[in-house]
């Protein structure tokens, strides 16, 4: 029963996963925390629309804290004339915010809008516990696009003081299989499986980003995360794979380490990493460690990459429903993935502008009232946009 | 033969918590209230003619041996009333599978307890972790991990003192997993009522037992709905029987994203989880006040329970006599208490740290110059 049923889900998978090789041109900025070399964006694979000078990018802003962070990006970007075009799908993973049926309908309609515009900027969708509730929108958004890749950019920005220093890692996480495949059944009452699906192609296809991303971002060091030790089939694949394709990029140094020692690791000495890859749930575990380091999931970009979609969203992925509407929230994670979007688009100058006006904004100290509350301060939300505003506007 | 040991051990020694002051109330009350079930992996040991009790040794492999002496001078010191059994436990090949030797699990059968130091996994030998055939040999089902700041030893985290307790018999380390295609692999995680049920009691006694208030679950049921959204419910079930214990869950995610940003919070919880994220979390929380040389660790079973050291056995200060032997003698604090033995823990406890404290005697990786012995003899002096 299992091994018939599971089995045929896993070749599913694998074709799937057997499509065309893939084309790992990424050498476009992502720019980390300061402004890295930039990196123009036309080569070929992406080709965002154009109309009239102007990229239409969809925009997610998703449930709690979504609405308020993304108005905010709307109007910095606006204020910078930035020339794009908002393509806004309001998508929720909530029961009670949308009427009946629609949920799923804006889903779909947020993943056509992405098919076509390529680009998208996304806040974090709410995911319910309950067994009848839907399956994780997010998740589902990164299968059905294939965006397989996710990276956080996990660095100290100056002036916002944390427990560690010099931290300046990036974390990339495949985005499509292992542990959340999906597949679950329940053998008898009361015995529950869970698959985790790891793939070899898929396992190649993450390696190969991860090394071609540190090669365009100046990267020295390439860190595969893994429990081999116990799972030896499933990491162990990944983790073989890994190795031997780490062979072909003698200019990286490449090394693997087992997740709890690397979760400890980072909580003791976060410096030592560079640029870490691992399977779907690690990623989720260790960058909500990493982003606890510089400052919470306030403040750390991120992005999902595929072959033909760049799903722009905050590296640290919470919902943050507990705030929600009460303007508190800090808008630096979409600000910054924003302008990691206008890199990739080849905008830097727009990036750059925007990005100095928030470094130099918190760079102002705690006691400046312009931080918002998870950076130390007393500033709303709006409060905080307005002297990034203002930042901007006497940096011309 | 149950019935007979049940009849022949006193009701104190029964009762495997910590708190000597609150046990006879607390296990009437369980009586009382919860007559259907008894308290999960209590100690069942039996003292010899002088009083004593009787605990299997695995010493270990590279610095293993040194920090045992270490430990049991320290025992020896303080008039711990505990016979050592040292045992051998190097896997043999039985039927095609890893196994440890007859006469070492006869041993723990026997006394119920043992003491564990570091053993080096033979890699690509074919071996499963002997850790793993342990646990699976004597059904641990509960991995209890402790982790509070040392006063003498520096870290980014200050008063970190969190309590984590991981199923340690199936989830992701269920080792059922196969080839589907080259290429594509399938591991399986596996969550049962039955265990999930086994681990959550405990959690919620061994709160009572240390006077914590709260029980957390740790989980990902937003993704895993059925397997980790089996756990969450059975959780919530039994948190029924433990009214004056209040129960809630977290997610994952946010766990490891507070506990990373300040982990005081927590002091108040027991935190319980599956499997790997609890193998993670408490590796993480061993990483919050300095690294495994500082947590003890213990593997709770019905039968009988295993404390260790669970850091590495350090091959290459094997023999020099510079290891630090404070993650096994926490281990054996907590073995004391597991066995009723409190007051003996207690002393030790309160030497030891008062020793780490005071800086002067502490061992290369704190940063001291003390060989594993000058530090024995600190801790000793002080009792």
């Amino acid at each position: 029963m299992l091994s018939r049923n599971s089995a045929r889900a896993a070749q599913r998978m694998l074709r799937a996963a057997a499509q065309p090789s893939q084309r790992l041109n990424l050498a476009r900025g992502f720019a980390s925390v300061s402004d890295a070399p930039s990196q123009t964006v036309q080569s070929d694979i992406f080709k965002p629309t154009k109309y009239g000078g102007k990229y239409t990018v969809t925009l997610i802003p998703g449930d709690g804290i979504g609405a308020e962070v993304a108005e905010s990006v709307k109007t910095i970007f606006k204020a910078d004339n930035v020339p794009i075009t908002w393509e806004q799908i309001e998508v929720s993973g909530l029961s009670d915010a949308t009427p009946a049926g629609r949920t799923e309908e804006a889903f779909q309609e947020a993943v056509a809008s992405l098919r076509r515009n390529k680009l998208g900027l996304k806040g974090i969708l709410h995911t319910p516990i309950s067994r009848s509730g839907h399956q994780s929108f997010n998740v589902a958004m990164r299968q059905e696009l294939d965006i397989y890749a996710s990276i956080s950019l996990v660095k100290n920005i100056p002036g916002l003081k944390t427990r560690h220093q010099n931290v300046d890692l990036c974390i990339i996480r495949e985005n499509t299989e292992g542990e959340y495949s999906g597949l679950e059944h329940q053998s008898v009452p009361g015995v529950v499986e869970s698959l985790k699906i790891i793939t070899r192609t898929k396992s190649e296809r993450i390696a190969k980003f991860a090394f071609s991303f540190a090669l365009a971002n100046n990267r020295k060091k390439v860190t595969c995360i893994h429990k081999a030790n116990i799972m030896k089939l499933a990491d162990g694949l990944f983790r073989d794979t890994f190795n031997r394709l780490g062979k072909d990029y003698p200019q990286l140094q490449c090394n693997d380490m087992i997740v709890d020692n690397a979760s400890m690791q980072c909580v003791s000495r976060p410096q030592q990493f560079d640029v870490m890859v691992m399977p779907n749930l690690y990623g989720g575990i260790l960058s909500n460690i990493a982003a606890a380091l510089v400052g919470g999931p306030g403040v750390v970009p991120g992005c999902n990459m595929g072959r033909d979609v760049a799903v722009f969203e905050p590296g640290c992925r919470h919902v943050g429903l507990d705030i929600k509407g009460k303007d508190q929230a800090n808008p630096t994670a979409l600000l910054l993935s924003g302008t990691m979007l206008l890199r990739h688009l080849g905008l830097d100058d727009h990036a750059n502008r925007i990005s100095n006006a928030v470094y130099d904004v918190i760079a102002q100290g705690p006691h400046s009232k312009v931080r918002t509350r998870d950076m130390g301060g007393e500033a709303t939300n709006n409060e905080f946009t307005r002297a990034i505003l203002e930042a901007m506007e006497k940096a011309l | 033969m149950l019935a007979l040991r049940q009849i022949t051990a006193p009701m104190q020694r029964q009762c495997w918590r910590a708190a000597p002051r609150a046990v006879d109330t607390i296990s009437l009350q369980n009586r009382r209230l919860y007559s259907s079930q008894e308290s999960v992996a209590k100690f069942n040991g039996q003292k010899d003619a002088q009083g004593r009790y009787t605990v299997s040794l695995i010493e270990g492999d590279g610095i293993g041996p040194e920090i045992a002496v270490a430990v049991k001078d320290i025992f020896a010191a303080a008039k711990t009333p505990i016979v050592w059994e040292p045992i051998n436990v190097d896997p043999i090949i039985k039927d095609g599978k890893t196994a440890i030797p007859d006469a070492a699990i006869e041993s723990i059968r026997k006394n119920k307890i043992a003491l564990k130091g570091p053993l080096a996994t033979p890699i690509g030998k074919g071996h499963v972790s002997l850790n793993l055939t342990l646990r699976r040999t004597f059904n641990l089902f509960a991995n209890l991990r402790p982790c509070r700041s040392v006063a003498g030893y520096k870290t980014p985290y200050d008063n970190v003192d969190t309590v984590l307790i991981r199923e340690n018999t199936e989830g992701e380390y269920s080792g059922i997993e196969h080839v589907v295609v080259d290429g594509v692999v399938q591991s399986i995680k596996l969550i049962t009522r039955e265990a999930s049920e086994r681990v959550l009691r405990f959690a919620f006694q061994h709160a009572r037992a240390i006077g914590r208030k709260k029980v957390r679950v740790v989980h990902k049921a937003t993704i895993m709905k059925m397997s980790d959204g089996l756990f969450l419910n059975v959780g919530r079930q039994v948190a029924k029987e433990f009214p004056d214990i209040e129960f809630d869950a977290e997610l994952l995610d946010n766990t490891c994203l507070k506990m990373t940003t300040d982990p005081t919070p927590y002091n108040d919880k027991v935190l319980v989880m599956p499997n790997l994220y609890g193998d993670i979390l408490s590796d993480m929380c061993a990483g919050l006040i300095g690294g495994l040389g500082l947590t003890p660790s213990g593997n709770i079973g019905d039968e009988c329970s295993i404390f260790e050291a669970v850091h590495g056995s350090a091959p290459d200060i094997a023999g020099k006599g510079l290891a630090n032997p404070t993650a096994l003698l926490l281990s054996s604090m907590m073995m004391l208490r597991h066995m009723g033995l409190g007051e003996y823990a207690d002393r030790i406890e309160k030497a030891a740290f008062a020793t780490l404290a005071e800086g002067k005697a502490l061992t290369g990786d704190l940063g001291g110059k003390a060989k594993t012995n000058d530090f024995a003899a600190a801790i000793i002096e002080k009792l």
